[in-house]
């Protein structure tokens, strides 16, 4: 980790310190809007470390981690609910949870051959599969969706309750921690038998790499991470509705940071994040205050950026950026 | 087996020969450029609506509009092969994958935006007629729209069968640089292959109109349902799509009527896993 | 079973067609062995089923003294075969030596300890100053020896080299022959396909003829290559 820190040239540090404070700081000088916007900024910037893991490092395509994301969140929620377990202890059931479901899906793609596109299409099978089972669940609320008690004065961090503040740190602490697992795993063996397998799993093999073993670790970590994601945005929203949580469009919301920052960087999801959330805001603002109330028009939005995006830059925003910033790495 | 079983297995049969059309389309274009369209589902929403269109305006049977509506298709398809989908060709998975979860999202929300949500049927003459067969009573529109898709299905067997382009774009599919070498126009051929497959969706959609109501979420589920059956038949097989189409219209018809018309789907999704385990290669499919 | 590997009536058949049929032959350990023949003869097939990439239909394989057939491609690395591929398969977008240190990682706990083996090979096979370019932009010739060093970063008794004199110039030859030799003496066996004669004699203290699947001759180069059927079947096409 120190050595990663030693690699970044000195104005890259003087950045980083930076970006850091201004985040550290932000709730001092921000209005509550825009803190809330910050939110999602480091939300996603979560999001998108953990599924970089699998995607960027470990070169497997989910288009499901809905699935992990609304797992963790219907778990956690829902042990708070019924039994009265805390958010800060059913994380860990959450994670477990889909970890296993992580475990299930890789598995039965990975043992049995397939892969690429085809399984990016079994991901997201399985996250539909579970929706529409959560639909039916009646221990969760079903279809009518599962209501956190909602009590706008609250100062309870304990039970993950209360104002923007304590979601705003607890999330820039969850981005942060993120940022450095990627880094400190893209440094280790892991990480580079995790390229290795990225760029040919049969040469990987060749030298000793058992290809579905660590394909099996990314998602482990992956949809764990994912999971915690959901426990945030459960104990935030205080509601959750299959139809919302396990929805296609949220697995595809938390990959366009990554994408467009850059896959199997470390600074390409927060680059994203940075980028994506506060356009994307920004323009429901400018619909809304136009009195053009469209409710497609951010997605299509979306959509055309990730198709430019992938036409003109399919490596992202962020190697090109760190080349112009002289952050990246010095080649002799 | 009981009547109504009986009913419910027929219908479904039919209605899955219109889905098997639409994954035909699917197969094919994967087959020849291993290219996954995954805005699939949304175009046949977008083929939905035209009909629909159609038959509000101009009180055309979807029967009938189905042809210029293919033809409308094949011409979208082919366009969107030479100006989008042409420099992914031979690129990474993921990034060709991205392309069309990108083209899906604007097309599914561009809908949203024109249509509303609402779902908009079309009212035909003959919509609640039916033949009574023995014990079966068997919708009229179900039964014509089967038949289409079989003879476009057909059509489209007979294309790639016996005539010179056809043949060419098989050519393709089996061996790309061979087909260069002998001076086969591949971008051209692609072209029309994307064309060929959205000719599927465009007469699909056609005809899903007649048995379902247009609206745009059904998009992402018909994509997905495309995939599903395209695997349980097996890739690049025709006749596979045709079968998986089938098998996935029976199921939901069975799941829908004896367990809950919501989580029919979830049984298409068993179905795959479970082919996913027991056969990877798909029904028809050629060992991988 | 004397052997360091030893191969015993292997047979495989693609959709009934005999790749290899009942081959057998032992490679003792410190000698390079060449395995020739024409196209299509099964010389990659048969190096598949020991490198573990496919499974034979029946034979067995033993290495060091255990059987390995059945065996997944990763375990057998980890049994110490290094292998390199036909058509060159680096990690191409990471580094040069990035691509060395995975292959030493088969043997080391960290990375640092594994950029240390990988910086003595890429010092051992002349790619040392080459070591931060991405793989992808390296010449045939360098990748080929990048082949060569990520196989060897994994400590194999046994290096397996599928054509890696193909397609290279003879000066670049020579220079990889060289290279094996030193290797050798140092102790590591070496199992080769080869078509370029030169290297083979060269390089080979013993040769296996391949033809059709089946072998047809097994010797000493001087003894193999003045048989017929090895001239006939073998030296008729390829220039000596």
């Amino acid at each position: 980790m120190t050595a990663l820190w030693n690699e970044i040239p000195r104005h890259g540090k003087w950045l980083t310190a930076l970006l850091l404070l201004v985040f550290i700081a932000a709730p001092l000088v921000v209005d509550r809007y825009l803190l809330s916007v910050l939110v999602l900024v480091l939300y996603f910037a979560y999001l998108g470390q953990a599924w970089n893991l699998l995607m960027g490092f470990a070169g497997q395509l989910s288009l499901g981690h809905a699935l992990y994301l609304g797992l963790g969140a219907y778990t956690a929620t829902t042990l708070w609910l019924l039994f009265g377990i805390g958010p800060w202890i059913g994380v860990f059931v959450a994670i477990a949870v889909a970890a296993a479901a992580g475990l299930i899906v890789g598995w039965l793609g990975w043992r049995f051959g397939v892969e690429g596109v085809y399984f990016a299409l079994l991901t997201i099978a399985f996250a539909e599969f579970t929706r529409i089972g959560f639909d039916h669940l009646g221990l969760t609320g079903a279809s009518g969706g599962l209501f956190l008690p909602v009590s706008p004065t609250a100062h309870d961090w304990w039970n993950l309750n209360g104002g923007v503040h304590l979601f705003y740190y607890v999330a820039l602490i969850l981005a942060i921690a993120a940022t450095l697992l990627a880094a400190w795993l893209r440094q280790s063996p892991l990480g580079y038998r995790w390229l290795a397998v990225r760029e040919d799993p049969e040469a990987a093999q060749a030298v000793g790499i058992n290809v579905f073993r660590v394909r099996m670790i990314a998602m482990l970590i992956s949809a764990g991470m994912t999971a915690v994601g959901g426990v945030f945005y459960g104990f935030y929203y205080r509601n959750l509705f299959p139809s919302q949580i396990f929805d296609i469009s949220r697995s595809i919301e938390l990959i366009l940071g990554p994408i467009i920052g850059g896959l199997g960087t470390i600074f390409g999801p927060i680059v994203g994040a940075i980028i994506l959330t506060p356009v994307g805001e920004s323009l429901t603002t400018f619909m809304q205050s136009s009195g053009l109330n469209v409710p497609g028009a951010k997605s299509i939005f979306y959509g055309i950026i990730l198709m430019i995006i992938i036409s003109l830059r399919p490596s992202g925003v962020w190697p090109w950026l760190a080349k112009h910033l002289r952050l990246d790495r010095p080649k002799s | 087996m009981t009547a109504i079983t009986l009913n419910i297995i027929v219908q479904g049969l039919l209605t899955g020969l219109v889905y098997g059309l639409m994954a035909l389309g699917l197969s094919v274009i994967f087959g020849v450029m291993r290219v996954v369209n995954f805005a699939h589902g949304e175009f046949a929403v977008v083929a939905m609506y035209a009909a629909f269109i159609l038959f509000e305006r101009l009180h055309l049977d979807p029967l009938i509009s189905l042809l210029p509506i293919a033809v409308a298709f094949f011409i979208l398809g082919y366009g969107l092969q030479r100006t989008l989908i042409n420099p992914f060709i031979g690129r990474a998975e993921h990034e060709q994958f991205i392309l069309l979860v990108g083209l899906a999202t604007v097309v599914i929300n561009v809908l949203l935006i024109a249509f509303g949500p609402d779902a908009r049927p079309v009212n035909l003459s003959y919509s609640f007629d039916s033949y009574d067969v023995g014990p079966l009573i068997i919708d009229k529109v179900r039964v014509f729209a089967a038949l289409a898709a079989l003879a476009v299905s057909a059509a489209l067997f007979l294309f790639f069968r016996y005539t010179r382009t056809g043949t060419a774009i098989r050519a393709c599919a089996d061996n790309l640089t061979g087909a260069a070498v002998v001076g086969l126009n591949v971008k051209q051929l692609y072209a029309v292959t994307f064309g060929i497959g959205f000719v599927c969706i465009g007469a699909a959609g056609a005809l899903m109109e007649t048995i379902a109501d247009a609206s745009p979420s059904l998009g992402p589920s018909y994509t997905l349902m495309a995939f599903v059956i395209v695997i349980i038949g097996g890739l690049g097989s025709m006749a596979g799509a045709l079968v998986g189409g089938v098998l996935i219209g029976v199921s939901e018809a069975l799941a829908g009527f004896f367990i809950q018309p919501s989580m029919k789907s979830m049984f298409s999704f068993a179905l795959l896993i479970l082919v996913l385990i027991l056969r990877p290669q798909g029904l028809m499919g050629r060992r991988l | 079973m004397s052997g360091l590997l030893s191969v015993n009536g292997v047979n495989k058949r693609f959709r009934g067609l005999a790749a290899v049929s009942d081959v057998s032959f032992e490679v003792q350990p410190g000698e390079i062995f060449a395995v020739i023949g024409p196209n299509g003869a099964g010389k990659t097939t048969l190096f598949n089923m020991i490198a573990g990439a496919m499974v034979a239909d029946s034979g067995t394989i033993h290495f060091d003294g255990r059987p390995i057939d059945g065996l997944r491609a990763d375990e057998i690395a980890q049994r110490g075969i290094g292998r390199t591929f036909q058509i060159v398969k680096p990690f191409p977008a990471l580094s040069v030596e990035e691509n060395v240190v995975i292959g030493a990682l088969l043997h080391t706990a960290t990375i640092d300890e594994a950029r240390m083996v990988a910086r003595d090979i890429l010092q051992q096979l002349d790619l040392s100053a080459k070591r931060n370019q991405i793989a992808a932009s390296l010449t045939l010739p360098d990748r080929k020896r990048l082949e060569v060093a990520r196989a060897l970063a994994t400590k194999p008794k046994l290096l397996l080299l599928d054509e890696v004199m193909a397609g290279l110039r003879p000066t670049e030859t020579d220079r990889i022959v060289a290279i094996l030799k030193d290797l050798n003496r140092t102790g590591l066996t070496i199992l080769l396909i080869e078509h370029v004669m030169r290297a083979v004699t060269a390089l080979a203290s013993r040769i296996l003829v391949l033809q059709h699947g089946a072998v047809i001759a097994e010797g000493t180069p001087e003894t193999v290559l003045r048989e017929r059927a090895v001239i006939e079947s073998y030296l008729g096409v390829e220039e000596l």
